[in-house]
């Protein structure tokens, strides 16, 4: 009743302070999402002597980007814990997906003996964790001398159960009528599954290679296992290596290896917004 | 022509086994390197790591005898063990509300806005792209006692500094609010699907019925039609939260006092730095036991979005 009782010029006035705090919510929470993406990129380019002061400054007096920068990159070696990244996580998914597709679709629409057994082993996969496997797996990596090599950091994630799960749902929609009309044709399985239904699932495929990257490029737990040599550390690694090393003392040159190893993530996501986001929510909501 | 007759129904049957023969061997095919991949990788380490659980094999060691299953029984009896669960849980009791509740309630906030809508996504979606371990660096300044500019706004304040990475009282909460910080906005982007999936009209249909204010209309359409979004964000942070390892490894490495020693932290310590297998692999079983009763309920959730 009060609704109707109201003046124009209050409900307006209603809306707008209702907005003016639907806003300043959401604003106190990208001060608390940006304040450490902020402070890491001001405190690259400050001086120590403007470091260790408890002023809060957002910019520094002098400029010290250089410095610090140059200091990082010279004492831990950045580029190359970026490039250890992006050959890991490019290796797991190429191998990710030239396994996880031809599976999904032989359980998506392909009759073979064993095929509800091995979805059930596919869903049971869906709930282990690579920390479950860990330690056997270590032991015989170390048998095999293999460790400290970028085939044991990769080797646990070739198989992803997730994305045969993902690409199977996807596979199982892709109509009947059009793979039977291409058999006839003459074209193999193996055509039919690399040029017709395949590119049929970009968005799902997309979506997979995001979740992918960023799940690798920010995994510690499993390099931390088998990998000590610096030199084939992947970023979360080598930033772990290089903040032990400087011991909590140089922050410059810490933050600004902070950044240069978050940059590529961060600078690929804000080019690809749509693709991360609708990738997230697509593995995510399944 | 009688010939001809018979010879088709004979040939079409030939022809379809033929194919049948065909579609069981490439599926066979098609499924093979998987199937070895995942024998290779899960399976045969799972076998393992159950044989391992069963001895007090200490790897590097040469001998080895069975115990039965004195691991479990000395895992459960572990104050240590028993100490980083009840840290590991707390863990959980404080990402998961503040993890869910936040990211509803930024989702319902954003959603209605139309040109800063992207805006708030892509900032709040930031820290789930960024390395975790390089931002934890950075949060560490940022919360250091006598340099981070938080405690230099707390005295600023009027309050009294914070040590809160070397006090066992706030250690672990703010390792909790530092997680809460890395899987809001991942939260946020499923509430937000799930609210988009929300048909228009049912708002209108209960503004005409007289449900006119914004917590009217969330709690007798958003709510109940979110729920099975919110199930499934519940139980996914869940699982997350409960591997918590990243923080603890490079911020407190389980200090202090213990005070943030988790589940899968001590497993790594006994397991890859004292190297002793058999009572890391009994551990490890404890750590799957509550991911897999996670993963039940997820399958439930999951469920009741489908008849729903």
């Amino acid at each position: 009743m009060s609704g109707i009782a109201l003046s124009p010029t209050r409900s307006t006035l209603r809306r707008y302070l209702s907005l003016a705090l639907v806003h300043a919510v959401l604003v106190a929470g990208v001060v608390f999402m940006l304040a450490p993406f902020v402070w890491m990129l001001v405190t690259s380019i400050k001086p120590p002597v403007e470091i260790f002061t408890a002023e809060i400054s957002l910019w520094p007096k002098q400029f010290y980007a250089l410095q610090n920068y140059g200091m990082a990159l010279e004492k831990a070696p950045l580029l190359r814990f970026a490039l250890n990244g992006v050959i890991i996580c490019g290796g797991i998914l190429i191998v990710q997906l030239l396994v996880a597709i031809p599976c999904a679709y032989a359980l998506a629409k392909l009759d073979f003996p064993g095929r509800d057994l091995l979805f059930v082993l596919v869903l049971l996969g869906l709930c282990v964790p690579v920390q479950v496997p860990a330690m056997p797996l270590y032991i015989g990596l170390a048998h095999l001398g293999l460790l400290n090599t970028y085939f044991a950091m990769m080797v646990p994630f070739f198989i992803s159960v997730f994305a045969i799960f993902l690409f199977r749902q996807f596979f199982r929609s892709f109509p009947d009528d059009i793979i039977h009309a291409a058999r006839l044709d003459g074209m193999s399985e193996f055509e039919i599954v690399w040029r017709i239904v395949t590119p049929s699932a970009w968005p799902a495929i997309a979506a997979f290679c995001v979740f992918s990257a960023v799940a690798h490029w920010n995994d510690l737990y499993w390099p931390l296992i088998v990998i000590s040599d610096a030199k084939l550390a992947p970023p979360p690694l080598g930033m772990m290596f290089f903040a032990d090393a400087e011991a909590g003392s140089n922050y410059g040159a810490l933050t600004a290896a902070a950044t240069i190893l978050t940059a590529p993530l961060v600078i690929a996501f804000l080019i690809a917004r749509r693709r991360f986001i609708d990738g997230i929510t697509m593995t995510g909501v399944k | 022509m009688a010939m001809a007759a018979l010879a088709t129904p004979a040939s079409f049957a030939s022809v379809a086994r033929r194919r049948r023969w065909i579609e069981r061997v490439t599926g066979l095919g098609f499924a093979m390197p998987a199937l070895v991949l995942l024998l290779l990788t899960i399976l045969l380490p799972l076998g393992a790591l159950t044989l391992l659980s069963l001895t007090n094999y200490e790897f590097g060691g040469t001998d080895m005898d069975w115990v039965g299953l004195k691991n479990f029984q000395r895992a459960l009896a572990d104050p240590i063990i028993r100490r980083s669960l009840v840290n590991t849980l707390v863990y959980v009791a404080i990402v998961v509300p503040g993890g869910v509740l936040g990211a509803l309630l930024i989702a319902v906030l954003v959603h209605r806005r139309k040109q800063t809508r992207s805006f708030y996504e892509v900032i709040y979606f930031l820290p789930v792209t960024s390395t975790l371990i390089a931002m934890a660096t950075v949060w560490q300044f940022l919360l250091h006692p006598s340099l981070g500019p938080v405690n230099a706004l707390l005295k600023w304040l009027g309050f009294a500094p914070v040590a809160f990475l070397s006090e066992p009282s706030t250690a672990l909460a703010t390792l909790a609010v530092i997680g809460i910080w890395q899987l809001l906005g991942f939260n946020m982007i499923l509430f937000l699907a799930g609210l988009t999936a929300i048909p228009r009209d049912l708002y209108e249909a209960a503004e005409i019925d007289g449900c006119a204010g914004g917590i009217d209309r969330f709690l007798t359409i958003t709510w109940p039609l979110l729920g099975p979004t919110t199930m499934f964000v519940l139980v996914t942070t869940m699982i997350t939260a409960f591997k918590i390892f990243d923080t603890v490894a490079v911020m407190t490495r389980g200090g202090p006092v213990g005070s943030t020693e988790v589940l899968l932290y001590n497993i790594y310590l006994e397991g890859f730095q004292y190297f002793h297998t058999g009572y890391a692999a009994a551990l490890t079983f404890i750590f799957l036991t509550f991911i897999l009763v996670f993963s039940v309920m997820q399958t439930f959730a999951l469920d009741r979005k489908v008849h729903y």
